[in-house]
């Protein structure tokens, strides 16, 4: 097989962070390639380089022997590059043939285009009819016309971004069919995904990214979940979970929660069950879009559901709000710092008072007392090292690290119960994550309960009792966190939810 | 009940002339939603349009170029709004109820030496034989050439919205601004142009108001009519032929109201006035109810500002 | 080319200056304007914007005028900080007057201190609950509150011709369209208060809500509340703030305050209800609103401003042969003036950067 594509010594740095470092792989004509990495490893930003929406600061590719460097995608679409996002960029009430038309650069005429979408889409088992709106279709459909409208660009080169992470698994298997004979026409796929059993039954090459180099190349025909696991991990993991703890009561239970999702681009949560005892951290491991924020909801009482299915220090409060929550001392923290733990426009005072109004009494009889709301404000910002020129400044202004103390520390100063936080150290220095998990710690120390979801497993390993993943709106079964094997975690990421409970 | 006070024809020619106004004010505001703006000033265009049109009109001895004039005042008042909501990225609502009372204003300003002046005759169309059928001839073929316009902009606004690609690019930034400008479209610009088409035609419909149908100056002549422009585009689902259902409607309830009276039948004027402004609710209400119908639905970004976040 | 670049926090300077350049900039434009008119820019300014401050018995007018721009706009902002647009205030105005109106007219031939308090209540009811229309529409339906809250206007301007042509139509009133005058029946006309200040008791009434709206956007967890809808609804939520109680209470809060304008105008300055009884204030209202940068203290000085525009622009109809309608160029002017400058609070405008 020919080269199609070949990536040289690749790099791009953001401030504060090097996305890529000196990346270099081929990619062979009509081959499926994978590119494989957890999150924040540095697959979208390569990605993005490879389309034209991102320019390098080194390094070179080059297509079919010439030198590549798209200034935009659609000049990427034109040397026969097409890629397929994660988030679609579809209207909903347009048609199928409305919105292909919209996505090409060169679009022929009504009549030809239909024709052309049903003879394509027929052709490579995606069947479509033209005349549909958007609106009307399910996620899996939509994902079609996605493709079909790269496919009729005649692309030499198709990426896909997580492509199955919003299908059923009939429609993942339609997909391989329509991949494989992409491939045998000679289309190579770049198949960016962290689904290593997907990877395993799919792609003839893969490369595998870590914190913006890559760490590996294989075949995955000749290995395994297990060595793609550890591949991806590092093998590096230094597991020192927390010295033997003693559980006691239990403070919360989750039973068969069940949470339809009401977005078409959410989670379902099926069936999780937990029980998290008083002192205990419980590490909820899983790559993004796999039902945190769902969980998240569904525990502050953004999300309401059964009474029964979550019960609190026994008391059954699945339907109730999140003030009722905050009274009984389940609090939390969710994953976007501006515009959902805190309001942007707000001083930090203003956002104190945004959770702390019940537990710190901080408005008695609907009166708020700001200048103890101020108080409040100021103990956060002393005890956890925020750094601010004052608490009066807005949300905004505070950088991420600064912002997400002040978040958590919000939290721990309102003496929880339980806490759940969700992502607690994403996009922050390291220096502020240390005092955040520092913090987590001694509030489990201290009695409280704490629910800690995350994607960087260093940090899971290193403060939680207890681990599970989160797998397509599922929880595997809570193991101790000591003791616990790569290839454990791995495989649990991957889908296998019983764990290594009966290894 | 007698009948022979009543003569239909000339109720419904009266009835299309009085819609016509509104029928163009709304087809032009039409596009501006549809492009996901929502410009509330178009009963300030609309007066512009009445004075300048009049202005051109008496200056110069011919209602055509009134016409065009009125257009053209109405567009480049439109302006205003585009720049602010624009590029400015300020409050559509804010701005569009600031451009109402500003057109209102400045129209009277501009119109004070006007009042009680005639303006030329706008000629109606004759074609000879047919013109002079005895019932078709009046009902189809001797209005004033502006009516037949105004049709043939409704389906050329069809045309264009549904046939053309230009036409769907701009439907696409009214319905999902940021798929549209990841796609390489600039939003900004596609909204620009389309408020300035709603302004002309917001003028044009303006200055039949004072070239044709009244026909005079008077300031605040057009008397609300810009608002039901607004309810129409809702009543007509953002749908072209409708608003033709719509304006012809609307423009009727007054028609329907003397004639009824001329019936000897006295169903309270005011609780008939009020039916199409509920209807409008209750149509709304039914649109917004059902969010799976989304070709009945609005457009999905109208009203929201565009922030290019590159 | 220029380009906007966002500022890290909001400017404050510019939140406090924006409003004063929009009123200069009005001033200078507006100048231009009457000069390219013929008209003497220089009187026609002073009259518009200064006069009406100076004079004193302008300024007992002023107060007078300023008073319903107040009261409605300070209703109107609850909302609009929430994202709540409610643009049907005149047609709340009215049915507030025609609510309050039909008691005092049902009780005509008594006396009693309680008849006006209670036609007042009456009024803030009725327009409480035809803000609640588009309200429940929204929260149940998703309906665009703007069109329903407008369409209502009409509805309202329609009911209000029907009331006055039968069942609130004077009886010895010669068959005219109107009502009786409930400004020179003594227990329904509202008193004055503060005559040479032009304070009547819907001036005190006024003052004292803009006091409670203070208070409560201030100092009380509601106003918060409202606040945080407006910046953030997804961190409202977070804070367990429902948002159908919040759309509920800005419109009824709202559509009360309006009620009452109603019906201060219709027992003092109007007298009678008639076809002609609505004057615009619900529209006026909501540019007092955002030149008043939705804030108390700032509505209370916005809607000052603007009633000196008419009263102003009363007088130059009068000695500059200026249309009164003209006033409404200046209003349009400074809310477009206001608009534009907003801009500057959260971007800096900065010269495109050269790609490199």
């Amino acid at each position: 097989m020919r080269v199609l594509l070949e990536i040289k010594h690749l790099s791009k740095s953001y401030p504060g962070v090097k996305a890529n470092d000196d990346i270099s792989f081929d990619i062979q004509e009509g081959e499926i390639h994978a590119l494989l990495g957890e999150n924040g490893a540095g697959k979208s930003t390569l990605v993005k380089m490879i389309y034209g929406l991102v320019k390098p600061d080194e390094g070179e590719m080059i297509l079919n022997g010439a030198p590549y460097a798209p200034a935009k995608p659609s000049v990427a679409r034109g040397s026969g590059v097409s890629m397929v996002f994660q988030h679609f960029s579809l209207f909903e009430a347009l048609t199928v043939a409305e919105n292909i038309t919209l996505g090409m650069d060169d679009a022929p005429n009504r009549k030809e285009l239909s024709e052309k979408i049903r003879e394509v889409s027929q052709n490579y088992g995606l069947p479509l009819d033209p005349d549909r709106l958007i609106g009307d279709m399910s996620v899996g459909e939509r994902q079609r016309v996605e493709i079909i409208r790269c496919l009729l660009q005649n692309p030499r080169l198709l990426i896909m971004d997580e492509p199955t992470s919003v299908l059923t698994p009939q429609e993942v298997e339609v997909l391989f069919g329509t991949l494989r004979k992409l491939s045998a026409d000679g289309v190579a796929i770049l198949y960016i995904s962290h689904k290593l059993d997907e990877i395993l039954a799919l792609c003839d090459h893969a490369t595998i990214l870590r914190m913006g180099k890559v760490v590996d190349t294989c075949t995955p025909k000749e290995e395994t979940a297990k060595s793609l696991a550890e591949m991806m991990i590092g093998g590096e993991l230094e597991i020192h979970a927390a010295t033997e703890f003693n559980p006691g009561a239990d403070a919360l239970v989750v039973e068969n929660l069940e949470l339809p999702s009401k977005d078409p681009f959410g989670t379902s949560l099926k069936d999780v069950s937990f029980t998290l005892r008083k002192g205990e951290i419980l590490g909820i491991g899983g790559v993004a879009g796999n039902g945190q924020d769902e969980v998240l909801a569904v525990l502050s009482g953004e999300e309401k559901v059964s009474a029964e299915m979550i019960r609190l220090d026994g008391a059954p409060i699945g339907d109730t709000g999140p003030n009722r929550r905050r009274e009984l001392g389940l609090l939390s923290a969710p994953e976007e710092r501006l515009g959902h733990a805190a309001a942007p426009m707000m001083s930090l005072v203003q956002n104190a008072l945004l959770t702390g109004k019940i537990r710190k009494s901080l408005a008695p009889r609907g009166v708020v007392n700001y200048r103890k709301t101020a108080g409040f404000a100021q103990d956060i910002v002393q005890q956890f090292d925020v750094r601010t020129p004052g608490v009066q400044v807005a949300a905004k202004a505070l950088s991420g690290g600064n912002l997400q103390k002040f978040v958590i520390g919000r939290e721990v100063l309102q003496g929880p119960e339980v806490l759940v936080v969700n992502q607690p150290t994403w996009g922050v220095d390291a220096a502020a994550a240390a005092s955040i998990r520092q913090a987590l710690r001694q509030l489990a120390e201290k009695g409280a309960a704490v629910v800690v979801i995350s994607q960087d497993l260093d940090e899971l390993m290193e403060i939680s009792d207890t681990f599970a993943v989160l797998s397509e709106g599922r929880l595997s079964r809570p193991q101790p966190a000591k003791g616990l094997t790569i290839e454990e975690i791995g495989l649990m990421m991957g889908g296998e939810l019983e764990g290594a409970a009966d290894a | 009940m007698d009948f022979s006070s009543l003569n239909a024809v000339a109720m419904i020619v009266l009835l299309i002339g009085a819609a016509t106004p509104i029928l163009l004010a709304a087809i032009g505001e039409l596009v501006v939603e549809k492009s996901g703006v929502l410009n509330l000033g178009v009963e300030g265009m609309m007066i512009i349009g009445a004075v300048t049109g009049f202005i051109t009109a008496t200056t110069t001895g011919s209602p055509m170029l009134g016409f065009v004039g009125g257009a053209i005042g109405g567009a480049a008042v439109s302006t205003l709004f585009a720049f602010l909501t624009q590029y400015l990225l300020s409050n559509q609502v804010a701005t569009g109820l600031a451009l109402t009372m500003f057109g209102l204003g400045l129209a009277a300003l501009m119109g004070r030496s006007y009042n009680g002046i005639k303006p030329p005759r706008t000629e109606r169309l004759e074609v000879p034989g047919l013109s002079d059928l005895p019932v078709l001839g009046e009902l189809f073929f001797s209005y004033d050439p502006i009516i037949y316009f105004s049709l043939v902009l409704v389906i050329a606004v069809w045309w264009f919205l549904n046939r053309t690609r230009a036409g769907l690019v701009l439907r696409a930034c009214g319905e999902n601004h940021d798929a549209a400008h990841s796609l390489g479209y600039n939003v900004q610009l596609i909204r620009f142009g389309a408020i300035m088409f709603g302004g002309a035609c917001a003028g044009l419909g303006g200055a039949y108001v004072s070239l044709i149908r009244v026909p005079q100056w008077t300031e605040g002549m057009t008397a609300g009519v810009g608002w039901i422009a607004l309810a129409i585009v809702v009543f007509a689902s953002w749908k072209p032929w409708r608003v033709i259902l719509g304006a012809y409607m609307f423009g009727g309830i007054t028609i329907l109201q003397l004639s009824l009276q001329a019936l000897g039948i006295s169903i309270s004027g005011a609780y008939l006035s009020m039916t199409p402004y509920i209807v409008t609710i209750v149509v709304l209400v039914i649109m917004s109810a059902d969010r799976k119908r989304a070709s009945l639905n609005a457009p999905a970004c109208l009203g929201r500002s565009f922030h290019a976040s590159h | 080319m220029l380009r906007l670049e966002q500022r890290p926090t909001p400017s404050r300077a510019m939140l406090y200056l924006t409003p004063v350049m929009a009123v200069l900039a009005t001033m200078l434009v507006g100048g231009v304007l009457f000069w390219a008119m013929g008209i003497d820019p220089f009187k026609a300014i002073y009259l518009l914007f200064i006069d009406p401050f100076v004079d004193s018995y302008n300024l007992s007018q002023l107060f007078v005028k300023a008073s319903p721009l107040i009261l409605i706009a300070m209703g109107l902002s609850l909302g609009f900080r929430a994202g709540v647009w409610n643009i049907g205030a005149e047609g709340q105005f009215i049915v507030g007057a025609i609510a309050g109106g039909a008691v005092g007219l049902a009780l005509w031939g008594s006396t009693g201190w309680w008849i006006l308090p209670l036609m007042a209540l009456a009024a803030a009811l009725g327009g409480a609950l035809w803000a609640l229309v588009p309200a429940v529409l929204k929260i149940r339906f998703n309906a665009n509150e703007i069109l329903v809250s407008l369409m209502l206007v009409y509805v309202a301007e329609h009911f209000l011709a029907q009331m006055v042509q039968g069942v609130l139509r004077a009886p010895d009133g010669m068959g005219f369209p109107e009502s009786r005058n409930l400004a020179r029946n003594d227990p329904t006309s509202l008193p004055d208060v503060f005559p040479a200040l032009g304070i009547d008791a819907g001036g005190v009434v006024m003052l004292i809500l803009l006091a409670a709206a203070f208070f409560l956007l201030q100092k009380h967890a509601l106003g918060f509340q409202i606040k945080l809808t407006g910046d953030s609804p997804r961190a409202a939520r977070f804070a367990g703030v429902n948002p159908s109680f919040i759309i509920a209470i800005c419109l009824g809060l709202s559509g009360a305050a309006a009620g009452l304008a109603g019906l201060f105008e219709l027992t003092g300055a109007a007298g009678k209800l008639t076809i002609d009884f609505p004057v615009g204030y619900g529209f006026t209202a909501i540019i007092v609103a955002f030149l008043g940068r939705l804030s108390p203290v700032g509505i209370l000085l916005a809607g000052v401003v603007l009633a000196g525009t008419y009263i102003g622009g009363e007088n130059a109809q009068f000695l500059l042969k200026m249309p009164a309608a003209a006033v409404t160029v200046f209003q349009g002017m400074m809310l477009f003036f206001l608009l534009g400058f907003e801009i500057l609070i959260n971007y800096r405008i900065k010269p495109m950067r050269r790609a490199v």
